[in-house]
């Protein structure tokens, strides 16, 4: 009889693997043309005939590699290419800041040469022998090492080391238990409490308030039936197409000390000018109003959710509607009611544009990072330190979330069409909760009234309503007889450069986060669940925090991006992937995975299976994605506060800067501007994916009937 | 005469998942141009079978052999197999030509000699004139012939089927698998073919391989099967039967004190269990035959009637082929059957 072949679980590709060999052919051609450095100038294998010891192994190994490949040397090929990415970073930073910074031959080179690493491991039998996953998970999650791992260890490790680079931990201890940190005065009657007090008594708050607020809004819309379809539809748009500072512009133009509700109860009842907006009260205010939709659409799923037979079930026991309501529908509510404070409370904790617009003296988190790099007193340990306490305030709330709601989570909804009637509230209760649906809604109306005629008349906040075009002119004048630029308005470059960041990181985004999700839903590998960890982490790391860490991981060489255009890519790129990852998943998982087996047996490559099955299939998913991530890159201020610069300023940066020299009509005209193109873009995706809906190829046959 | 060529060779073959073993050293041979079918409960390992021949999942031990190539590492893409999935798996993005393009475009071969192929496969399979529509505009039956064309027009050298019939309803499944067994036969096809259904698999296949629990338990024709099942588990499994535990000594099987000739074949003497199928089992009026007993249930099926008679030998399901009169409950009878029409399986 035969020899068994030794238990090994993988496919060997048997064909040569050209493909191999021309990525490295790739990477050797971009070490010999393409400009190594960020500055232009020479590329890699010109520095290495000027005779630099680094640029000589690296052309070597390369070449090796190369030689390797072409010859089916898989071993070969892993151990040249795997060589040349570390001995690239390894010389990159023991040349230290005065050494040349990586640049666009660097970057091809380094990716091209992973995927040369991922392919020929593959074909030694790692990813089940199937070169293109191995290349998928090898290039993203070193993709994740380098532009989040990287930099947010970088910003703990200054938290933690001392000026030598030691590890210093009474000194870690000194700066990350700070009194100013975690002071707890203001409850036992002083004045002042620690900013992570602050931070963390804000977000209980609004966590709790939005709660709150979604749970009515959700009642009201989702047991008031169809009527409410559109409050579900606009609630849903919302928080996507605001910039996060949106609504606290408006407070401030309403009850700021010269605001038109301060003025009015000045005048009417003598009630004096004050300044209680800035502090806990108008962040709070603002954040509530920005972040209730969130909390309604989760409510309003779970709501959806429950089977109406468990309510009718307690109504045929007698049951009152209120009795129904506070020992039915509530309990089932619970883990979406935890969810949605977590939620709440982490938002809150991440949110940037609120706080800087209105917390004055009541400091939180987010904000004092940023003075702590910005301000004055240039002060990056201090920033670091902030950084970690505001990282692990965010990673408690999101360990509770897994850990407490995983286990509370009741399934309502079985496979079964359960038909029948949601319970109705007690009268009472649903009057109380229609009022005070009414009124947030009016609130919010004002709102964003305030901030389409805000920047249209004189000076709203002086309550002067002259019309003018004023505003608009100074930052989106248009000059044509100009000779250097007809756009003269001071607004139009950081437009322009706000929609090219969006523009080429939306499709990034999108690639990186479907390629993602298809490896993890369809392939089954080593690590799987760790590399699905790994690109959803950034999901947890507020935006301040990845500034924060951007600034003190890529200002020195050889990864120095900062100033530049690149960095506010990649920023965008890798903090929008979790989305587009969450979106695949989804939409995978409505497609039968037996088409990607019928492809296979039908001789296509797995790389042909993607482009020609996977993809065409996945096209809602893609839109969504792209969507997301434009609109997401066009109203982000925490993380690219940090990065922006005067060269390359993006809108919403402008915004702020505007608003903190006391520019209001300008940056509300500019903030409406930005809605508006939001506003444009998703509905010219709705009608162009409503239009595709009609057409004979959107009704796909997903399961094939089995 | 020279002996058949293998079309696919599974030579001692397992796989593990974790702990569980899903398919345990099984070997087995399809000649070049037959029709086997894996034939087992669900569960039984046989769509694992069939997935690690067509090379969707990789063996754990064992190798795998396409005609005389060693196929074992390579993957489904480089073998010469194709398969026509349950579900179909018709591209629902594409259309009927798309399809059926898709495997020559994949291999390379030009758009030109792909759609000409593409053509006459289609025309052989009766799809003319379907070309541009979508699967989803497709009956049942006929997305299930585009699947075939699909897989067929690669000319694999085998041609897998999992479960083909499942998603059809019951007249067409019986017309289908006529069809599938007629092109088989008509293109010599090597075709290895799973189901769950009995019936199906006498009806299509040369030979039989019934799995059960990760393990082969019988191979065989199907007349082979059915006549001569190997186990209880078998003779069950295909076909009805009674199942009746006694003794054998000589040549008679005798059970709760009854006693009935039978042919002993090879079967020695001591416990045994007999294996008799209902159509095999005469009816006739009490004292005419061996084994007495009352009817517990009549029913009258059109074709036959159907009985179920307390005996000593326990409950027995008979089938009653005659255009008898169908006997009234209660009413007492007997027994009857041809000593070499039962099977005797050693206990």
């Amino acid at each position: 009889m035969s020899t068994a072949v030794a238990a090994s679980p993988v496919f060997v590709p048997a064909a040569r693997d050209r493909a191999t060999a021309w990525i490295a052919a790739a990477a050797l051609a971009a070490l010999a043309v393409v400009p190594w450095g960020l500055e232009g100038g020479a590329s890699s294998l010109l520095l290495a005939l000027r005779g630099q010891v680094s640029h000589v192994v690296l052309a070597a190994l390369a070449a090796a590699a190369l030689f390797c490949a072409w010859r089916g040397l898989d071993r070969g090929t892993a151990l040249a290419a795997g060589a040349a990415v570390l001995w690239t970073f390894a010389a990159g930073f023991a040349a230290g800041p005065r050494g040349t910074s990586f640049g666009l031959g660097a970057a091809i080179a380094l990716i091209a040469l992973t995927a040369c690493f991922a392919r020929a491991i593959a074909r030694r039998g790692a990813f089940k022998g199937d070169p293109t996953v191995a290349t998928i998970v090898v290039v993203i999650a070193a993709l994740l090492a380098a532009f989040i791992f990287f930099p947010v260890g970088k910003v703990l490790s200054a938290a933690l080391l001392d000026d030598t680079g030691a590890l210093a931990p009474r000194l870690a201890a000194q700066r990350l238990l700070a009194s100013d940190i975690w002071e707890i005065q203001c409850l036992t009657g002083g004045t002042h409490c620690g900013v992570a007090i602050n931070s963390a008594v804000l977000a209980t708050l609004v966590g709790l308030l939005s709660t709150f607020v979604g749970l009515v809004l959700a009642l009201v819309v989702q047991r008031g039936g169809n009527r409410y379809a559109a409050v579900t539809k606009v609630m849903s748009i919302l928080p996507i197409v605001t910039p996060p500072f949106v609504i606290a512009l408006a407070l401030v133009v309403l009850f700021g000390r010269t605001g038109i509700v301060t003025t009015l109860l000045n005048t009417w009842f003598d009630i004096p000018r004050s300044r209680w907006l800035y502090g806990l009260p108008g962040v709070a205010l603002a954040q509530l109003l920005t972040f209730s939709p969130i909390a309604f659409l989760l409510l309003h799923g779970a709501l959806a959710a429950i089977s109406p037979a468990l309510e009718e079930a307690a109504q045929t026991l007698r049951a009152s509607r209120w009795r129904i309501f506070r020992t039915v529908t509530l309990p089932l509510l619970k883990p979406a009611l935890a969810n949605a404070f977590l939620l709440g409370f982490v938002e809150s904790l991440a949110d940037f544009g609120n706080p800087i617009v209105l917390a004055g003296n009541y400091e939180v988190l987010s904000t004092k990072i940023f003075f702590a790099v910005a301000g004055a007193q240039h002060e990056p340990d201090r920033a670091a330190a902030l950084a970690v306490v505001l990282l692990g305030l965010t990673l408690v709330a999101f360990w509770l979330q897994q850990r407490w709601i995983g286990k509370l989570s009741y399934v309502t909804v079985t496979g079964k069409g359960d038909s029948g009637l949601n319970a109705q509230l007690p009268p009472w209760l649903r009057r109380t909760c229609f009022g005070l649906a009414v009124s947030w809604f009016a609130f919010t109306l004002v709102c964003y009234a305030i901030i389409f005629t805000g920047g249209f008349v004189r000076d709203i906040g002086r309550g002067d309503m002259t019309l003018t075009l004023h505003h608009l002119s100074q930052g989106f004048a248009i000059d044509p007889s100009s000779t250097a630029t007809m756009f003269v308005g001071s607004a139009w470059d950081s437009l322009f450069t706000t929609l090219k960041v969006a523009a080429v990181s939306a499709p990034l985004t999108a690639i990186v986060g479907l390629l993602s999700a298809y490896v993890i839903t369809r392939h089954r590998f080593a690590g799987r669940r760790a590399f699905e960890f790994l690109t959803m982490v950034s999901f947890a790391i507020p935006g301040t925090v990845i500034g924060v860490s951007y600034i003190v991981a890529f200002n020195v060489a050889p990864l120095e991006l900062a100033g530049g255009m690149t960095i506010l890519v990649l920023c965008f790129v890798f903090r929008n992937m979790p989305v587009g990852v969450r979106a695949g998943v989804a939409a995978l998982a409505q497609i039968d995975r037996t088409l990607d087996e019928a492809s296979s047996t039908l001789r296509a490559t797995t790389t042909r299976t993607l482009t020609r099955v996977v993809m065409p299939l996945l096209k809602p998913a893609i839109l969504a994605t792209l969507v997301f991530s434009f609109t997401h890159a066009m109203t982000a201020v925490s993380a690219v506060i940090f990065l922006a610069t005067a060269k390359y300023n993006l809108a919403t940066v402008y915004i702020i800067n505007r608003v903190e020299a006391g520019e209001y009509p300008l940056a509300i005209a500019y903030s409406s501007v930005l809605i508006f193109i939001m506003l444009a873009i998703l509905l010219a995706v709705q009608a162009l994916v409503g239009e595709a809906r009609l057409g004979r190829r959107a009704t796909p046959m997903l399961a094939g009937g089995g | 005469m020279k002996p058949p060529q293998d079309g696919v060779v599974f030579d001692r073959v397992s796989k593990r998942y974790g702990d569980v073993l899903a398919v345990d050293d099984v070997s087995f041979r399809v000649a070049k141009g037959e029709l086997v079918t894996l034939l087992g409960p669900s569960g039984c390992g046989k769509t694992t079978t069939l997935r690690m021949v067509a090379g969707l999942e990789p063996v754990s031990e064992g190798r795998v052999l396409i005609e005389t190539t060693d196929v074992t590492l390579r993957a489904a893409n480089e073998r010469d197999v194709s398969m026509v999935f349950q579900s179909y798996a018709l591209f629902p993005h594409m259309s009927v030509l798309e399809n059926v393009c898709y495997g020559p475009l994949s291999m390379g071969t030009d758009k030109a000699k792909a759609r000409e192929i593409a053509h006459a496969k289609l025309r052989t399979l009766g799809l003319a004139g379907m070309e541009s529509r979508l699967p989803s505009e497709l009956s049942g039956g006929q997305q299930q012939r585009v699947a075939v064309a699909r897989s067929l027009v690669l000319e694999p050298k085998v041609l897998l089927f999992d479960e083909p019939l499942s998603n059809l309803d019951a007249k067409l499944r019986r017309r289908v698998r006529q069809e599938i067994r007629e092109l088989q036969q008509e293109l010599e096809l090597t075709v290895l073919y799973v189901t769950h259904d009995q019936e199906e698999a006498l009806a299509v296949s040369d030979h039989i391989i019934v799995m059960d629990r990760g393990k082969i338990a019988q191979q065989g024709t199907p007349r082979e099967l059915y006549e001569a099942p190997a186990s209880r588990f078998l003779a069950d499994f295909i076909g009805d039967a009674n199942l009746i535990d006694g003794e054998l000594s000589g040549g008679a099987f005798s059970a709760g004190g009854v006693s009935a000739p039978v042919h002993s074949g090879g079967t020695a003497s001591g416990p045994a269990t007999l294996a008799v199928r209902p159509h095999r089992l005469k009816i006739v009026d009490a004292g005419r035959g061996p084994i007495p007993g009352s009817c517990k249930r009549a029913a009258y099926l059109g074709s036959r009637n159907e009985y179920v008679v307390a005996t000593a030998w326990g409950e027995l399901l008979v089938f009653d082929d005659d255009a008898n009169d169908l006997r009234a409950r209660d009413s007492a009878c007997a027994l009857d059957f041809d000593p070499g029409a039962v099977i005797l399986l050693a206990r």
